[in-house]
This record gives structure tokens, sequence and C-alpha cells, in this order.
């Protein structure tokens, strides 16, 4: 073997080590504004890589505006756009400020973010509440009953949650991935086992901590009634575990995967902070009543971090179910996929196994040489917003990573190595 | 006095039954008495402490943890039975293949395809030339030995492939490798033959199918038959796996009897070739096709021929050639081989017999093909010039259609004499196509001679294929340098 090989080897190794070694904890909730000081009013942070108003999608729009009202930027939402459009905000990846956000990920100072803790490295990462299902902000909603909401998470759930969690002492999320593995969940379009292993963990302690029993049972049914609540807390704890296998000279591991609904764009270890980007692809799958691929907007969100740490898409063998709901075929076909991801990954997950696989390990940590040599690429589960601002959730599906990401990414990252393309 | 072991593994979660599975293992152990792999819940922690297990270690995990706890009766076998957990939790799992899963996964990758067969040790490489060389690097590298079925690869990827195979100790059979049989295991093109005592390397791959099928029908087997490609004997790449393939066999002790098979060598290559081959004590057959007259170590027999190899690796007698009641009305022989020594093999009989021939892929002695069809010509339709954008001829028969008929409406050709080469790879039934191409017409006035190499094990049997071709008037040699003899024999009569 030549050297360059034997030193990228060891680099994936060690990177890999990170994500496996990884210990995260959710440690509390906690306003933005106090987490992250660099996040000044104004500045909108979004899912994906870097992007500018104008060359944002539909739901994105919406989204900003939605929140510009909700942060008290503006004064209504075509307010809200014409300031947006005049340079009045400043845009940013969540991924530059430790976040992640799901589908629009929209991220500013006043909301409140969830903490998951990286024991090990000790490292923080955040992400916002999930919102539930229908009419959300992260598909691009914007009318009055999502910015109340996002109120009620702010004021009311938020502290709820954080006081809960102090109590108990935070709460190890790799033992809740490894039994709602065993459950059913792939932790990207289903979350409903882990989401309720959380609220059988949280529940006697919101129960301590609540203000009063009104509060309690608003916060118990808001989880209780929200499959996908968990999903935040996975994404969260994703950016956690990849952030520390990035910058590892010659590590050709890819240590993030986003999409801002115009762009896909990916981070590997060996080239730091630089991200690859491409075009973002339609999402394949199921629409709600009433809806069609004609009404979806492209592939969104920051969410693709837990296909990044071997979950959604990856474990799509843990979740028949899955298979089921965006018409990937039979359940029984679901294991293909995690075997396809298996082939352009550098590890199986010792700890994160699917019994319906004789307890396979997770497909863990994507090699970009693999991905480009195999042409398989990372499939990743995920939520349609309607293209339109404001409508919402249409449907749900699969979609690609597009190969141009992981061309540009090899050439970049050969160069690293000395290796002209 | 017994020893109880614990370990505690913080935040390692694995479901019950597997967890029961894997205690099971650990319990069947010499001299462990009892054992448990847990999470570290109160009620999981009660029943190993009620079993004896669980210890101090043991006792502070937290039910987020896995806690491997066991007794045995001294601590060598604890600590023995201690490892055997770890390596079992450790141990990748599910990676058997897709073994109960409806959706079958196959590999895309010999990464992929060596995790789901860890102790595979042979990677057989059929991709498009320009990339084989990337896949043999990458099956070498893992430490499996390669057959690459791939041609058009650069003769410095061949050569730069072998030495590193050689640095590792494998066989590199290839680029252009299309028959191998591995302990009993046809490779690529081969035939089904028995198992015996002679062992074969070959750059040819038809040619190592002739012999075997020879060796076969005077009841002997095969040891192994390995392929070197059909470069390996020149100056450049300078034999390195016809030498590695002779060291292997001369090792086996299955091996009795060793023959080579190739192309005239390169002079420097023959001579480090035969140099190797004196220094061993068993028997050789050196089958250089066409080359009479060159000196061989004493263990060592010279054959000019596929079927005089295959007489001296036997014992056998030569058979004389069956007779024809037919005549040639033209003059002239045309040959059209699937076979590219068959078409060698035919030359050298032409040669030898001081009738003059010429061939696209003319040996020493034999003038080149240059576009005459009013001589004996023997053409080998498995060349570049007739396969380029088609399938090969003993892949898809209907290549030789064509000229076949245009042959027979030559009243110039005298003699057909065309090859059928059967076992795996091969066409299904390259008799019948044949005869259903003839139609009604027929062999009409020329004689057509075909040697068919198979035998009765093959897929498409040679007795049945014999009786296909006889039935339409083909007259069937017993051996491709007879069928040689035979049209011959037609011209000159």
């Amino acid at each position: 073997m030549t050297d360059i090989a034997q030193t990228i080897d060891a680099a994936n190794k060690e990177a890999v080590r990170r994500i496996l070694s990884s210990e995260p904890v959710l440690i509390g909730v906690v306003r933005a504004s106090e987490a992250l000081p660099r996040l000044k009013a104004g500045t909108i942070l979004h899912a994906g890589p870097p992007i500018s108003w104008e060359r944002m999608c539909g739901p994105m729009r919406g989204a900003v505006t939605g929140i510009a009202v909700f942060e008290g930027w503006a004064s209504d939402l075509d307010d809200a756009e014409r300031k947006a459009a005049a340079g009045a905000f400043t845009f940013e990846p969540n991924h530059h400020y430790d976040c992640v956000g799901p589908m629009t990920g929209m991220t500013t100072s006043s909301q409140m973010l969830m903490v998951v803790q990286n024991k090990t490295f000790g490292n923080l990462a955040y992400c916002a509440i999930n919102e539930g299902l229908g009419k959300v902000m992260r598909f691009g909603g914007n009318d009055r009953e999502v910015l109340d909401r996002i109120r009620w998470l702010t004021d009311v759930l938020g502290p709820a949650l954080d006081a809960a969690i102090k109590d108990m002492g935070g709460i190890p999320l790799k033992a809740v991935i490894a039994r709602g593995l065993t459950m059913g969940d792939e932790m990207h379009q289903r979350n409903v086992a882990c989401s309720s292993l959380l609220l059988r963990q949280l529940a006697p302690a919101l129960a301590r901590t609540a203000k009063d029993n009104e509060t309690l049972a608003k916060c118990l049914t808001f989880i209780g009634a929200n499959d996908q609540f968990f999903l935040n807390v996975a994404m969260a704890m994703g950016k956690a575990m990849t952030d520390p296998a990035r910058g590892i000279a010659g590590s050709s591991m890819v240590t993030a995967m986003c999409r801002n609904g115009t762009d896909f764009g990916i981070r590997v270890s060996g080239t730091g902070d630089q991200w690859f980007t491409a075009p973002v692809e339609m999402p394949k799958g199921l629409y709600f009543p009433g809806y069609s691929e004609a009404d979806a907007n492209p592939d969104m969100g920051d969410s693709a971090i837990v296909e990044t740490i071997g979950l959604g898409g990856f474990a799509m063998g843990a979740a028949p179910a899955v298979v089921g709901f965006i018409g990937a075929g039979n359940a029984s076909e679901a294991a293909v996929f995690t075997r396809a991801m298996g082939e352009i990954c550098l590890a199986d997950n010792p700890e994160w196994t699917i019994p319906s696989m004789d307890y396979k390990g997770v497909p863990t940590g994507i090699d970009i040489r693999l991905v480009v040599e195999t042409g398989l690429m990372p499939t990743i589960n995920t939520g349609v917003a309607h293209k339109k601002p404001g409508v919402g959730q249409v449907g749900a599906g699969v979609v690609k990573a597009p190969r141009g990401c992981f061309e540009q990414a090899l050439v970049a990252f050969a160069a690293t190595m000395g290796v002209k393309a | 006095m017994s020893v109880v072991v614990n370990e505690v593994r913080r935040g390692f979660y694995l479901d019950s039954v597997a967890l029961m599975r894997m205690s099971r293992g650990i319990v069947a152990r010499n001299g462990v008495e009892e054992a448990g792999m847990m999470m570290g819940t109160p009620a999981n922690k009660r029943i190993m402490a009620d079993a004896g297990v669980l210890n101090a270690t043991g006792e502070a995990a937290q039910p987020g943890d896995l806690v491997i706890a066991l007794r045995a009766c001294d601590q060598l076998c604890a600590d023995d039975a201690m490892a055997e957990a770890r390596s079992v939790l450790d141990k990748p799992r599910g990676n058997s293949g897709a073994t109960g899963e409806s959706g079958q996964w196959t590999p895309r990758t010999i990464r992929a395809a060596h995790a789901q067969m860890p102790d595979a040790n042979l990677a057989l490489i059929s991709v498009p030339g320009a990339f084989a060389a990337a896949e043999g690097r990458k099956a070498l590298n893992r430490g499996i030995n390669v057959l690459m079925f791939s041609d058009n690869v650069p003769v410095v990827d061949e050569v730069e492939l072998k030495q590193l195979a050689r640095e590792r100790g494998l066989l590199m059979m290839g680029p252009d490798c299309g028959t191998a049989i591995i302990n009993g295991v046809p490779l690529g093109f081969a035939n089904v033959v028995p198992r015996g005592d002679v062992g074969i390397v070959g750059a040819s791959g038809t040619g190592i199918q002739e012999v075997s099928c020879l060796l076969a029908q005077h009841g002997l087997g095969i040891s192994h038959a390995l392929g070197t490609g059909g470069r390996d004997l020149k100056a450049d790449v300078g034999g390195i796996t016809m030498l590695m393939g002779i060291e292997l066999l001369d090792a086996d002790a299955a091996t009795r009897h060793i023959v080579i098979i190739s192309k005239p060598p390169a002079d420097s290559v023959a001579r480090v070739v035969l140099e190797r081959v004196g220094q061993s004590v068993k028997p050789f057959t050196v089958c250089f096709i066409g080359v009479t007259d060159m000196a061989m170590p004493a263990n060592a027999t010279l054959a000019p021929t596929l079927e005089r190899a295959a007489q001296l690796a036997s014992g056998a007698n030569a058979v004389p050639d069956p007779r024809s009641a037919l005549s040639a009305k033209g003059k002239h022989v045309r040959g059209l081989f699937a076979g590219g020594t068959m078409c060698a093999e035919v030359q050298v009989v032409f040669r030898d017999a001081g009738l003059k021939c010429v061939s696209n892929v003319a040996i020493p002695g034999v003038g080149e093909f240059d576009g005459n069809w009013r001589q004996h010509a023997l053409i080998d339709l498995g060349d570049d010039d007739y396969t380029a954008g088609r399938p090969h001829p003993m892949i898809e028969p209907a290549v030789r259609d064509e000229p076949l008929l245009a042959a027979l409406k030559d009243a110039d050709v005298g003699v057909v004499l065309i090859d059928f080469v059967l076992g795996f790879g091969a066409h299904a039934d390259p008799a019948g196509h044949l005869v259903a191409a003839l139609g009604a017409r027929g062999v009409g006035g020329t004689v057509i001679v075909a040697s068919v190499t198979g035998t009765e094990a093959d897929p498409q049997r040679r007795s049945s294929q014999v009786r296909i071709l006889e039935a339409a008037g083909i007259i069937v040699a017993p051996s491709n340098a007879s069928a040689a003899r035979i049209a011959v024999q037609l011209v000159r009569d």
C-alpha cells in the first residue's frame, strides 16, 4: 500500500474513533443569545451551506420573513420581505455556530435551543425544539399560529425542559438511540420510539420541576403528540458527535451533509471547514392527499447530520415501516439500503445495531473516496416542503446526495495530499 | 476456588436476546461455571448477584451500562472467558451476507465483498481494461490472489501488478487470463475435467482447455491449472506468473507432472523458465506452441503441439487419425477458429507438414494473411480485428456464420477447418448453432472438419455436440491437431 493510502487510512481511523467514542448527553435548553454570544440581533441562521436571500427557495424565504416578525425585526411579513431583500439581515449557516436546524432551520437570538454536550470531547451543539407536524416554520410556515407556537416553545416548554433535564443531571443519548433502533426508529423519518423513550425519562422530572399542573399537562401533551420530537435532539447529537472529527489532516470522512433548499453542501474532515456544494435534488416519496411532486420543494435542512453518523437512510434496515412510508418498496428491502450505505462507510457502529440484520452495526463515517468509486450516493430520509412559502409539509421521501459535492471534495482533498487531479 | 470477574461497558446497549445468546457461548467455555451479559438495571443486577457472578465492579454499573459478569474455576479460565466476551461484543455483526433478507445485496466493491467473505483468497476481476489494474491493486493490497479476465490492460500495469503480487507472495493470473482450474473449481472459460495429478501453467486459455480435455480423454485429471495471461512470457513481463505457478505446482504434493503452455517466449524468458524447470525433480512437458527445437533440461520434454503435450503428460500413444471417405473439391483450406491457440496449433501442423499457409495470427515460419483468400488461410476470429465491439466467438458463435458461408460458396475452398470449445462460459450449443446457420444448403460440396474441445461432464456434453455435427455431415476429429492433419491429407490427396 502506498504511503498516501496509509496516511488516509490512519486519519480515517482516528476520525471514526472520534465519532464512535463520543458520549453525547442532552444537558439542557438555553436561550440562543446566551449560548452563542456571536449570534447578534439581525442575524438569521439557516439550514444548509451559505446562501443569499436572492437564491433562497420559497419555504426558506417564508421562514425568514416569519422569524423576522417573531423577533420583532419587521412589523409584518411584507415588511420582513422588503428588509430581507434590502440586505437588512445577515444570513449564515447554522453549522457556523455549532447549530443545526431541520428543513429551513431558522435559528435566531431569542429562541430556546436544546444543548447536547459530547462528554468525551467537551464540545456543545445546539438545535431548536421541534415544532410538531403540520403547518410549521421549518416547512416555511409563517402565520400567526406558527409564530405563537414558537413563542410558547420559547417562553414555556424550553424553560420547563431545561429544568427537568438539569434535574436529571442530563440525559445520555447513545443508549436511547440503541434502543430506538431495536424499536423501529431510524431517527430521521421515524422517531416515535425515541420520542417515547425520552418522554418516559423526562416525565417524572418534568412533574417535579414544572411550575404548575396545567403547564406540566401542556408540556407532556405537546411532546407526547409529536412523533418527531426526538429528531431535533438526534440532530444536535449528530452535530456534537461529528464536530470533534473536523479538521483531521488526511481524513476523507464526511463531517457534515446539509441542504438549504437550493444547494446541497458537505464538509470533509481533511479539508476543514470548506463547503462543497451542488444543486439539491428532488426527494422521491409519497405525498399527502391533494399534493404531488409538482408542489414539492427541493431537498432542505441540516437533518442529514443524522445520516452523517449512520442513522436515517443509513439505518433504514432498522425501520421497515419507513421503507413502506416512503414508497421505496417492500419492507424487507429496508436492509438493502443499509447494506448499500455500508459500501461507502468506514465502519459499523458496534453499539448501534439492527436486530433484523443479525445485529449489524449501522454504517458510520462516509468516505468520499468510496462514494466516488462506487457511485453509491448517500441516501437521506427526508420530509418534503411545499415550494410556496407558508404552506408547510406536503409529503416525505428519500433523496440522494448529489454526486458533484463528492467529486469536488475528492479533488480538493487530493490536493491536500499533494495529489493533482 | 472459584473466581468472579466483572467488566462494565459504559453506555453500551444491546438487545437482551442478543446478549443472552452471547452469554450462552461464554458459559459453554471450558472452566466457566456461570456467566451473564446484561444491562445494569437493578433487576438484572439482582439476577446476576443471585447467580453468584456479580462483584463490586458490576454492582456499580448504571442501567445504561452493559455488565459482563462471570464465575470460573480459576483466574486463567476467567480471563480467557472475559477475552472471549470482549471479542464477541466487538466482532462486526451481521456481515455474513444477505441471508434471510429478501432484498439481496450484491457487494459493489472488493472491499465490501471481502468484508462479506473475509476468508476469500481469490478475486476474479472482469471489468473494462482501463479500470482493471486499479481493481487488481485493491485485491492484491488486501492479500487476495487475482485472476484478471479483463484484457486491454496496458503492459506497464501488468508488470506493476505482477511485481506487487510477487512481493506479497500472491498469484497474479492475467490480465487476459481466460482459464484456470483451482482446487477443482473452474474459473473463466474452463471444462469439467476430473481431478488428478497433472498440473498446468498456461499463457493460453484455450491451450489449457485443449490439453486438460485431451488428458481427460486419456483418463487423467488436473491438480490445478493456472493461467498467466498471454503476455507473461514476453521480455517486459519476464514470466513472473509462470515462474510463480511452477513454484506452486512444484511444491504441491498432489501434482506429479507439470505441463507448461505458451506461445514461443522471449529467449531471455525461456532461459529463466527452463532453468527453474531444471531445478525441479518432477517431470515437465514444455509446449511452446510451434517450437520444435530447443534445448530442454533433463526432466523436461518439448511438445510442439497441445496434442503432443497431452500425450507426453499422460504417456498415451498417438492414435491414428480417422480416415475420411470424402474428398476435397477445392484446392485450399480455410480455417475459421474461435480459439487463437487452436489456430496456432493448426499452423504448426501445416508448417511441419511442409504446407504453405497464411494466418492473421501467424506463428514463426508462417506468412501473414494479406487479404488474398486463394491460399490456405487460417483465421483466428477471436482476434481483436474481428471482435472489436462484438462478443468473442466462443461466447457468440454467430461471429463465424458470415465467413463460414462465404467459404462454403467459394469453389476454391476444399476444406473448412473449425474448432468448437465447450465448457463454462462458452455458448450453450455451438454445434446446433452451426448446423442451423448452414440451413438447408448443408455443407454442400465442401468438406468441413471440426474439433470439439470438451468433456462428457461439460454442460454442453461433448458427445452430443459431436453427434449434432456428424449428423450434418461434418467430420469430427479427436483433437484440434488431428483435425489439421485430416485437412492436410484431404487437400494433398
